[in-house]
């Protein structure tokens, strides 16, 4: 769909402009931990949509089910029990693609079209370009992408695009049965979720706030945290997440710096050659 | 002395085929590594097949070239021995490239310029390999620490620049000083180049042919 779609406003390994005739409102999903009862429902609604099926494993101990995100688990439920002031509490997390506004994975592909931002901020993978170099899962800040043990080919979630794309919600929004998952305009979504804050903080939560972290620009998957001063307690959500600046070095200017240079060294052995001459025995001396 | 006289044997052929089984499998390695360095030559990868078959055998061959050039460290360690005349040579650069041959120190069997390279393609090779490995999908990455792969892709990026540059000034020496490639071909050089050349190393094999 990528490349028929209008509204790309970036492509991997891309040095050109991408296509986006279209203005699309950026949208986002509004993931609110404090309604969250960790039925699951999401999960189960993503593994039908997608159609895809994980491996049955075994239990762990604890709820989480399938332990890890996968090539066929695209969101996984994060149960931590915290001691925080207002006693023991059962946090639970909707883990997946945060769909950042600077996307590290984008960044980090080596391969053309592999992953696209389109217009409304969703980030997708286009497995078919995919070149299963896992570059993408060393630039995400939020360690989700995963490589398939099947197909070598990378996946993770791609907010329903194929629904967005024609007008409906992602498959997990209308599954959750509390309403703690809410899809609409991000604008719209910042101002249901400061609703929600509100209502929380005269709960008692006073650190309720909106996990929209600036470090990559906004994500386009936000949560309303009861703690939102310690992100951390939700299964290790990173404080302040952005690209690494290793992946910066490595994706930044350097790299066509470093090519240019290639190209000039070779160029300057040319140069060289045609002004100072090969490095002949002279004739005086062969003889 | 005239050209007509006995050529000189520069390289044996065990030591010509392990070059070329290096310079071979190091092209394949910087062809692939190239295409995935950064989109201005992802367009290389088709020489692979695609973009995955690039993926797949590029760490294969690079392992292959690591362990080829082990061959080549083995037998030209001890003649890459930097001495106080190579530093001076290295510091007359201007003078070298200018074929000021009188002012520069006497060279021996390898020029400072060959040993300095010969030592850093000894450091990027092991770089490479040790980093390559880190990040080698999907066999080894899954067991490293994802702090540790980033460190890696920027180190073995860097080091397979300052090789491929490296090997841009090797291709380009062997191009420029004229009767060298034959040392690599053919496994000799005429008397007159080794004279004029490597002098230090002509008196050597003169003075053996003698005993």
């Amino acid at each position: 769909m990528a490349l028929q779609s209008l509204d790309v406003i970036r492509r991997s390994a891309t040095t050109t402009a991408s296509p986006h005739q279209r203005e699309t409102a950026e949208v986002a999903k509004l993931i609110d931990v404090s309604k969250c009862i960790g039925c699951k429902a999401c999960q189960v609604a993503c593994m039908e949509w997608n159609d895809v099926r994980d491996e049955i494993g075994t239990n762990v101990g604890v709820y989480d089910n399938p332990p890890d995100l996968s090539g066929a688990s695209w969101t996984v439920m994060r149960y931590s029990e915290v001691e925080t002031d207002r006693g023991l509490e059962w946090l639970i997390r909707k883990d997946g693609c945060m769909h950042c506004a600077d996307p590290g994975c984008l960044k980090a592909c080596p391969a053309p079209g592999a992953i696209i931002q389109y217009g409304n901020g969703i980030v997708d993978f286009h497995q078919e370009n995919c070149i299963g170099c896992g570059y993408c899962i060393t630039g995400c800040p939020f360690n989700i992408p995963r490589i398939s043990k099947k197909d070598s080919k990378v996946y993770k979630c791609t907010l329903c695009s194929d629904r967005v794309a024609v007008g409906l919600e992602p498959a997990c929004i209308k599954s959750c049965p509390t309403g703690a998952l809410v899809f609409g305009t991000k604008e719209d979504m910042k101002h249901h979720a400061e609703g929600r804050i509100k209502d929380l903080n005269e709960r008692g939560f006073k650190n309720a706030g909106l996990y929209d972290p600036p470090g990559v620009n906004g994500t386009h998957v936000m949560y309303v945290l009861q703690h939102a001063d310690k992100p951390e307690i939700y299964h290790g959500l990173a404080r302040n997440p952005s690209i690494s600046a290793w992946v910066s070095i490595w994706k930044g200017a350097t790299k066509p710096i470093a090519s240019w240079l290639l190209g000039i060294a070779a160029l300057a052995g040319f140069v060289h050659y045609i002004t100072v001459g090969p490095n002949e025995v002279e004739k005086e001396e062969k003889e | 002395m005239s050209d007509q006289s006995e050529p000189i044997v520069r390289y044996t052929a065990p030591e010509r085929a392990n070059h070329w089984m290096v310079a071979i499998l190091f092209i394949l390695a910087a062809l692939g590594g190239l295409s995935l360095f950064h989109p201005y030559f992802f367009w290389l990868s088709n020489l692979f097949g695609s973009g995955t078959w690039t993926r797949i055998l590029h760490p294969f061959i690079g392992t292959l070239m690591f362990l080829s050039f082990l061959g080549l460290t083995g037998r030209f360690w001890a003649h890459n021995r930097i001495t106080a005349a190579d530093r001076q040579w290295m510091s007359q650069m201007g003078d070298v490239l200018n074929k000021r041959r009188d002012r520069l120190p006497e060279v021996g069997r390898y020029n400072a310029g060959q040993k300095y390279l010969f030592w850093v393609m000894v450091a990027t090779m092991i770089l490479l390999l040790i980093s390559g490995i880190l990040f080698w999908q999907p066999w080894f990455a899954p067991y490293f620490p994802i702090g540790l792969i980033r460190v890696a892709v920027v180190v073995h990026a860097l080091s397979a620049f300052v090789l491929i540059m490296g090997i841009i000034v090797h291709i380009y020496a062997a191009i420029w000083t004229k009767g060298s490639i034959s040392a690599m071909t053919r496994g000799t050089v005429t008397a007159a180049w080794a004279k004029h050349h490597h002098p230090g190393w002509y008196r050597e094999v003169s003075k053996e042919v003698k005993q």
